[in-house]
């Protein structure tokens, strides 16, 4: 079986948001970038299968700016066999929405070939939780979204979702894509020797015009602003004295 | 979490300052583009964060204890070196053909200073095993190298540095430690070794103790000092770990900071007989040390400039949220607090900072920079050059970032107020940690002494001229820009008087005299060189016109504070120095009063 495996690029976790004067978006020049940390989780998963002899290989996808091949060279640093970028965009701050994204990889399914796509619930940046959703209706397979446990058995998938209230355990048909959610896996570091091996594995280099997918946004950002700024914090002697303090807050 | 790097500020120091892009254009390190450098930054990154970071003030607060005769830890730290290991970061400075990653020097003190600043104590431990092998390669025999090199590398056996004894420190021709022939080619090691950091403890299979020590009937002083390995536990001919080697734990300092390293007085063939190999030849201890010593030392003034950098971003944090005060003008009772970093002291506070863990990081990594290029060059002239300028810049590369990157931490503690001086922040333990990069590998009288009595004459002057045109050329760079010219002139002027004030205290026939003031021709010749990094870093910052003006702009003010706050001290000094002022060398000991 083959895995397909979406990783995006998107602003590093670590790295403090600012956000644009002009209140268009999030400033993203000269900014760290990295892979999103669920799909960090998602390519780990790949990988963890291609141990256990439950997959044959491991492939990851990038749709976005040129930049994300180094994104995809820390998939292949990681473990994942070969990697397919397609250039969608030219500037940093064009984010390329879910629906063209799942249309992109639905057209990469076709030539691919996978047994099983998994990719992250969410990117952190700008959260949409919709790209294996709507690669899932655009294909026809089924989906098991926010998995925090997999198992793959055969022709079947067991997938244990995170969900409000607790877990949730659901079988479902392969081919499938599986959404992955934090507590699926702890993703390994990429070693010194993976990360020099990584720079010979095969990296394909597309277009969104060689899929023939309009990547233009159909969503308006109206605006985009700095969360309210947190209020100053007090130091309380005790337990007691914390809940008598939200008490008088109205919070408890 | 506190924060222990920016990547912008590192990323500009490498590629921009340093241009380690370039260095691809050799053989040697062909495999190190920018972008596997910023994979492999990424990954020594996401360790720390993980593993390091999240302990530190643990580690601080728990030192390590003595419980039935073993030295307790706590776990995370053997986790967290196996993570360091498992990513192959032991190997990564050797060469492929020792089973490293050939990592140029540049990069590996990049990567060493994220983990020094996410946790210096813990970071030691890998450091003195690096430090060990690199040793054991260069000057042990093939069967040593052969079993001792590969268990380093994987970081299975930890190594240590053994110089120090209860008597002898500064003065280490005054060992005493005894290695006597068994007549079978290994020595009965005896003696008692202080100070030795990572000298017990259990967070590996095995120690390999690096020693120096005397052979009976051999020449008196330094000449008669050679080094051995000596293994905690002894190694078979199939290399297993076997039998204990008879060293005793006389016991643990308790330390000021990098409290988590255990330092250890040990005591040799205490009950049994100490067993240990010599490494190179009789008489040639000292050599082997003086030959790794420009890298323990750089390594130390970049530790000391990471202790600098994670107290300034945690004080910068602090200084953007923390609310108190207005401006002088503003009476009204009513109006709101200001974050302090809106008063001009914090900021002068905030840039003093700055400008230290700058200049001293672009010092360490131009160090670094310079051992690269005598890695890739055939031509001997060439290596020569490097080598003396390497020589003059060590004892600067050691001890400036140890003495201004310690007063940064106490701006650090000092911009966050009574705050600053509790163990809730990371400040307090940034300036205890940094306190030892004062004192050990040489304290800094010895570096004084270092400078101006042997570096500055050696070769008839020649690499101290080398270093003057370098800082010169600097100059000659940064003059195509119309607003750095004041800062050239200024710079040129300060060589001028380094030039001619390093020619007084050379001709001056007392030795005693002209060294009297040694620590601070030290500290003066260190501004000198600070002074030109700066104009170095503006003048690359300018080249990059239009990138980030808020990065640039703060280049730019580093090196304007540097110039108006720093440099000009070196007037004084300079003539001060010339005087020759025997205050220090004519008090007598009777006049200090009781005690
Ligand atoms: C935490 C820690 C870790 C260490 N780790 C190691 C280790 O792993 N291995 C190891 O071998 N050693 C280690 N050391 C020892 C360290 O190298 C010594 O402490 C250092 O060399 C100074 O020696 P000393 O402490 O005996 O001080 P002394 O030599 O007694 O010096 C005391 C003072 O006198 C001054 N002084 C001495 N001689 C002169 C002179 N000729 N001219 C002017 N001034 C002079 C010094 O500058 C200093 O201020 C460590 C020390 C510490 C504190
Ligand atoms: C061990 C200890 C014992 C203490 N004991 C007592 C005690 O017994 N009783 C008591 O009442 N208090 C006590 N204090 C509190 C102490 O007086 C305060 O810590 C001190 O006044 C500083 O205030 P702060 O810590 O709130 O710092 P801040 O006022 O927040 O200052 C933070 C930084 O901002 C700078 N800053 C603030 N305002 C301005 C301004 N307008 N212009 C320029 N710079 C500014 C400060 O210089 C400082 O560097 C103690 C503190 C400690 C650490």
């Amino acid at each position: 079986m083959k895995v397909l495996v979406p990783v995006k690029r998107v602003i590093d976790y670590n790295v403090k948001v600012r956000v644009k004067a002009d209140g268009s978006g999030v400033d993203l020049a000269n900014v760290k970038m990295s892979m999103n940390p669920f799909d960090e989780i998602a390519v780990e998963e790949a990988i963890r299968l291609k141990e256990a002899g439950k997959a044959e290989e491991v492939v990851a996808v990038s749709i976005g700016v040129k930049q994300a091949q180094e994104t995809l060279r820390t998939a292949l640093a990681m473990g994942a066999d070969r990697a397919i970028l397609v250039v969608a965009a030219d500037d940093v701050h064009h984010d390329i929405e879910p629906l063209a994204v799942a249309k992109i990889l639905a057209k990469v399914v076709e030539e691919e070939q996978p047994g099983l796509i998994l990719c992250g619930k969410q990117a952190i940046d700008n959260d949409m939780n919709a790209t294996g959703q709507m690669l899932s209706a655009l294909l026809g397979w089924s989906q098991g979204t926010f998995a925090s446990e997999l198992d793959i058995d055969g022709d079947s998938a067991v997938v244990t979702r995170e969900v409000d209230g607790g877990l949730q355990t659901i079988k479902v048909k392969m081919p499938a894509i599986v959404t992955v959610d934090l507590r699926l896996n702890e993703p390994r570091y990429a070693s010194l020797p993976n990360i020099m091996k990584a720079k010979k594995k095969p990296l394909d280099e597309k277009t969104a015009d060689d899929y023939g997918v309009d990547v233009t946004p159909r969503l308006e950002i109206v605006k985009t602003s700095e969360p309210v700024a947190r209020a100053a914090g007090i130091m309380v002697g005790s337990v007691d004295e914390l809940v008598a303090k939200l008490k008088e807050a109205g919070a408890v | 979490m506190a924060q222990f790097v920016d990547r912008q500020e590192l990323d500009f120091l490498l590629f921009d300052v340093m241009g380690m892009d370039r260095l691809t254009s050799s053989d040697r390190y062909a495999a190190y583009d920018h972008e596997t450098a910023e994979a492999i930054l990424d990954s020594a990154q996401a360790i720390a964060a993980k593993h390091f970071e999240p302990i530190a003030a643990e580690m601080d607060a728990n030192e390590p204890r003595v419980v039935d005769g073993k030295v307790v830890i706590q776990q995370e730290a053997k986790e967290a070196l196996a993570a360091y290991a498992e990513a192959g970061f032991f190997a990564a400075g050797f060469d492929e053909g020792d089973g490293g990653m050939q990592m140029p020097k540049l990069l590996s003190l990049a990567v060493s200073g994220l983990f020094t600043c996410a946790n210096n104590a813990l970071a030691n431990y890998a450091f003195l095993t690096q430090a060990n092998a690199a040793m054991l390669r260069a000057f042990g025999s093939p069967e040593q190298v052969a079993t001792y090199l590969p268990p380093m590398l994987e970081g299975r056996w930890f190594g240590t540095m053994c110089l120090s004894e209860p008597q002898a420190g500064s003065s280490l021709s005054d060992i005493t430690t005894k290695a006597e022939p068994q007549g079978d080619g290994t020595y009965r090691i005896s003696g008692t070794k202080m100070w030795i950091s990572g000298g017990d403890h259990e967070l590996s299979e095995n120690i390999v103790h690096m020693v120096l020590a005397k052979i009976p009937g051999g020449a008196p002083g330094v000449k008669g000092i050679s080094l051995f390995l000596v293994p905690r536990y002894r190694v078979d001919e199939n290399g297993q770990v076997g039998d204990w080697n008879n060293i005793t734990l006389g016991g643990l300092n308790h330390k000021m900071g990098q409290r988590g390293t255990t330092n250890c007085l040990l005591n040799f063939s205490d009950g049994g007989d100490t067993i240990g190999t010599l490494v190179g030849a009789e008489g040639a201890g000292m050599a082997a040390m003086f030959h790794m010593m420009n890298e323990a030392r750089l390594a130390v003034g970049h530790g000391a400039a990471m202790c600098g950098l994670g107290g300034y971003l945690a004080s910068l944090q602090y200084a953007r949220e923390r609310l108190q005060g207005r401006h002088p003008l503003n009476k009204d009772a009513t109006s709101p607090q200001l974050p302090i970093i809106d008063h001009a002291d914090v900021r002068r506070m905030l840039l003093a900072q700055k400008t230290a863990v700058e200049g001293a990081t672009t010092l360490t990594s131009w160090c670094a920079a310079l051992v690269d290029r005598m890695s890739v060059t055939d031509d001997p002239d060439e290596q020569k050059r490097l080598n003396g300028l390497l020589d003059v810049l060590t004892p600067i590369a050691k001890s400036w970032p140890s003495e201004h990157c310690l007063e940064a931490n106490k701006h650090a503690i000092q911009i966050l107020g009574g705050y600053g001086y509790t163990r809730d922040f990371p400040m307090e333990r940034f300036y205890r940690d940094n306190r030892l990069n004062h004192i050990h590998e040489g304290t800094y009288a010895i570096h004084g002494l270092d400078l101006l009595g042997r570096k500055v004459r050696m070769r008839g002057g020649a690499d101290f001229i080398a270093l003057l045109e370098e800082l010169d050329a600097i100059a000659t760079r940064a003059d195509a820009y119309g607003e750095l010219k004041p800062h050239v002139a200024a710079l040129r002027s300060a060589i001028q008087e380094l030039s001619e004030t390093t020619r007084t205290l050379c001709a001056e026939p007392d030795v005693n005299r002209s060294l009297a003031n040694a620590t601070l021709y030290l500290n003066t010749f260190g501004h000198v060189v600070i002074a030109a990094l700066h104009l170095w870093r503006a003048e690359t910052a300018l080249t990059k016109r239009g990138e980030d003006d808020a990065f640039r702009d703060g280049v730019l003010a580093s090196c304007r504070y540097f110039f108006a706050y720093e440099l000009p001290k070196t007037q004084t000094d300079f003539a001060f120095l010339r005087g020759m002022d025997d205050t220090c060398l004519t008090m007598r000991d009777a006049w200090f009063g009781n005690a």
